[in-house]
């Protein structure tokens, strides 16, 4: 199998650690300046929580999921779910660095006839694993994933990206009980935990801590980290692999916005906003793009 | 045709309900089809899946109480190659609705949803526990094949071509003791009615528990003078459309008889598919867009007009509207 080969080659032999995460963090950017201009052509879209996941994304492409676009329908593939599924301009650039398709056609974000629709749909885009965009739904998917891959003997594992407003679904915590009743080891759930959500602080609006007890309370394996810092997150999956009998998940504390100092733990930038040319340029500024990258970025004309 | 000609006859008790001819036609069916695996919410013995249960018990995946996590994880399940079969009461489907739309029906899944105690069938439990929405809700959903079947014969033959079929089902069972009304020879295919008794004067189209309540009521008409067809139509969704045309060609007045309510349903789906081809009198047969009550079933159609007496009435209100 191709696939598993290349997990190999890429979490065992080369690059080094310090290659790695290098590389990662260069997706990383590249995932943040992409979902910036996406969002800015599209004239609306969720920029706060693709900045805040954009490290999270960025390893699990570049080395936690064992999914390539070359074998996209390998049924020995691990499984993504972007449960947050308003998050897509991070998962469409994420994906057109990885090669599952074509940045300048994702720059369509939300465009009528574009494949690149506001919220991930699977029939639109063949390398997305379920459709997602009402929240608490691709959590259970990713469960039923899950249980489906036990039953049928396979090693692959199954990863759900949730936001942490998400969390205010009942149906997250009826899938919680269920896969640790279930003891769905190979399930792996990370929230990125930014404590913003679309009118105010998680807090103010419906309070989520304490979030580890509850989870722990659930008798999920919890692991807590900086959703920042990529050493810590590919150390997170690393012992969420290793844990038997249970499903996993890392609360990565992340800030809403990351990257582009305007928007950093502001509330409406959780969006959907229209974001200027000139907020464009500033944003990518703050990403470290230059005028070369700004240009071909927000003022290609023929995408 | 002919093999209706006797007056359907009640059979057993709930040996013999629509869901336990679901229960075990499943199970039955479950080594043909390898990838079958079954879901529950703690309801098993109430929709007929205990037969599966104990038949296959590595392949029945309990939820507990808890519908929407269970039907987004079918969702989960067929894409990872299962073929998943929903089952809980069809009130509960409607508590899941959004899952069933967005995880099954909008990714185009190969999952089927059974739901039993549609409508007034249940009875006693009283109007929170009654689905008089199902039908409208689910038909409303693109993509989504809605299924009636009207006695255990037909069901154990539905059940079979749902998983045969490829894409999102759902599809009503039923609690109560069923009539038998058709004979062994029976066949079943997804999107087709059929004419179960012929008639001239008017059709009745009718599914579920209202098709032995049809056939009775065109034995009323008979005696009457007034020849009326009965329609079992079993698939809400695609309707056949072909067939309502020529019965309205035909015999030039409808009645449509649900355990459903009036609006969105088998009526809804009659209405508008003969408004776009051949407009004529329709007569509707359902729970009058009200909550119902506690009591027996036959009681409750009874109260909310459900019965042969209450479909022959309508049938010739709709004779009389003949232009």
């Amino acid at each position: 199998m191709p696939a598993q080969s290349q997990k190999t080659l890429l979490k065992h032999d080369v690059p080094s650690a310090r290659e790695l995460a290098a590389e990662i963090a260069e997706a990383a950017r590249f995932t943040r300046k992409h979902a910036i201009a996406s969002i800015y052509h599209a004239g609306s879209g969720h920029p706060g929580g693709a900045m805040s996941s954009a490290d999270i994304m960025a390893c699990l492409f570049g080395a936690e999921l064992n999914f390539w676009s070359d074998a996209i329908n390998d049924p020995d593939r691990d499984r993504f779910v972007l449960s947050k599924g308003h998050g897509a301009p991070a998962l469409y650039a994420i994906a057109a660095h990885h090669g599952f398709c074509d940045a300048r056609a994702a720059l369509n974000l939300r465009k009528l006839g574009s494949p690149f629709q506001g919220h991930p749909h699977v029939l639109d885009l063949p390398w997305v694993e379920t459709s997602t965009g009402s929240l608490g739904q691709g959590f259970s998917v990713a469960l039923g994933m899950a249980m489906g891959l036990k039953l049928q003997k396979n090693s692959a594992r199954v990863y759900a990206l949730l936001g942490d407003g998400e969390l205010q679904e009942g149906e997250v915590w009826e899938a919680a009980m269920c896969a640790a009743h279930h003891k769905l080891d190979n399930l792996c759930a990370v929230i990125d935990y930014n404590k913003l959500q679309s009118d105010d602080r998680n807090d103010a609006i419906m309070r989520l801590e304490p979030l580890a007890a509850k989870w722990r309370a659930f008798d999920w394996a919890v692991a807590e980290i900086n959703g920042h810092d990529i050493d810590e997150i590919l150390s997170a999956f690393r012992r969420a692999g290793a844990s038997h009998g249970r499903p996993s998940v890392i609360i990565a504390h992340t800030i809403k916005g990351k990257g582009v100092p305007y928007m950093e733990n502001i509330p409406h930038w959780h969006g959907s906003v229209k974001l200027t040319h000139a907020q464009a340029e500033e944003a990518l500024t703050a990403l470290g793009a230059g005028r070369n990258e700004i240009k071909e970025l927000l003022d290609v004309g023929d995408r | 045709m002919s093999a209706t000609a006797e007056a359907p006859a009640l059979i057993g008790t709930s040996g013999d309900s629509l869901r336990e001819a679901f229960g075990k036609a499943l199970s039955g069916l479950a080594d043909e089809f390898p990838k079958l695996v079954v879901l529950d919410a703690d309801i098993a013995g109430g929709t007929g899946v205990h037969h599966f249960r104990k038949s296959h018990p590595a392949r029945f995946l309990q939820f507990g109480i808890a519908e929407q996590n269970m039907m987004a994880a079918a969702g989960g399940l067929a894409a990872v190659g299962l073929l998943p079969v929903v089952t809980t009461f069809a009130v509960f489907c409607l508590r899941a609705i959004e899952q069933a739309r967005l995880s099954l029906a909008y990714a185009k899944r190969n999952a089927k949803i059974v739901a039993s105690h549609p409508g007034l069938d249940v009875g006693p439990d009283g109007g929170s526990a009654q689905s008089l929405e199902d039908l409208a809700a689910f038909r409303a959903i693109p993509g989504m094949t809605v299924i009636s079947p009207a006695d255990p014969v037909e069901m154990a033959l539905a059940t079979r071509a749902i998983l045969e079929f490829e894409g999102p089902v759902y599809m009503r069972t039923g609690r109560s003791p069923a009539m038998r009304v058709f004979g062994d020879h029976h066949t079943f295919e997804i999107g087709k009615g059929k004419i179960v008794r012929d008639g001239s004067d008017v059709t009745i189209v009718a599914c579920g528990v209202e098709v032995s309540r049809a056939l009775e009521a065109a034995k009323l008409l008979e005696q009457d003078g007034v020849s009326a067809r009965v329609v079992n139509m079993a698939t809400i969704k695609p309707i056949d459309s072909e067939l309502l045309a020529r019965c309205a060609e035909e015999t030039g007045a409808i009645v449509t008889a649900e355990d459903h309510n009036i609006h969105g349903g088998l009526g809804g789906a009659v209405a508008e598919s003969l408004a776009a081809t051949r407009p004529c009198p329709i007569e509707f047969i359902g729970v009058k867009d009200v909550f119902g009550a506690s009591g027996e079933p036959e009681e409750l159609a009874t109260l909310y007009g459900l019965t042969a007496p209450h479909i022959a009435k309508a049938a010739k209100r709709a004779i009389a509207r003949k232009g």
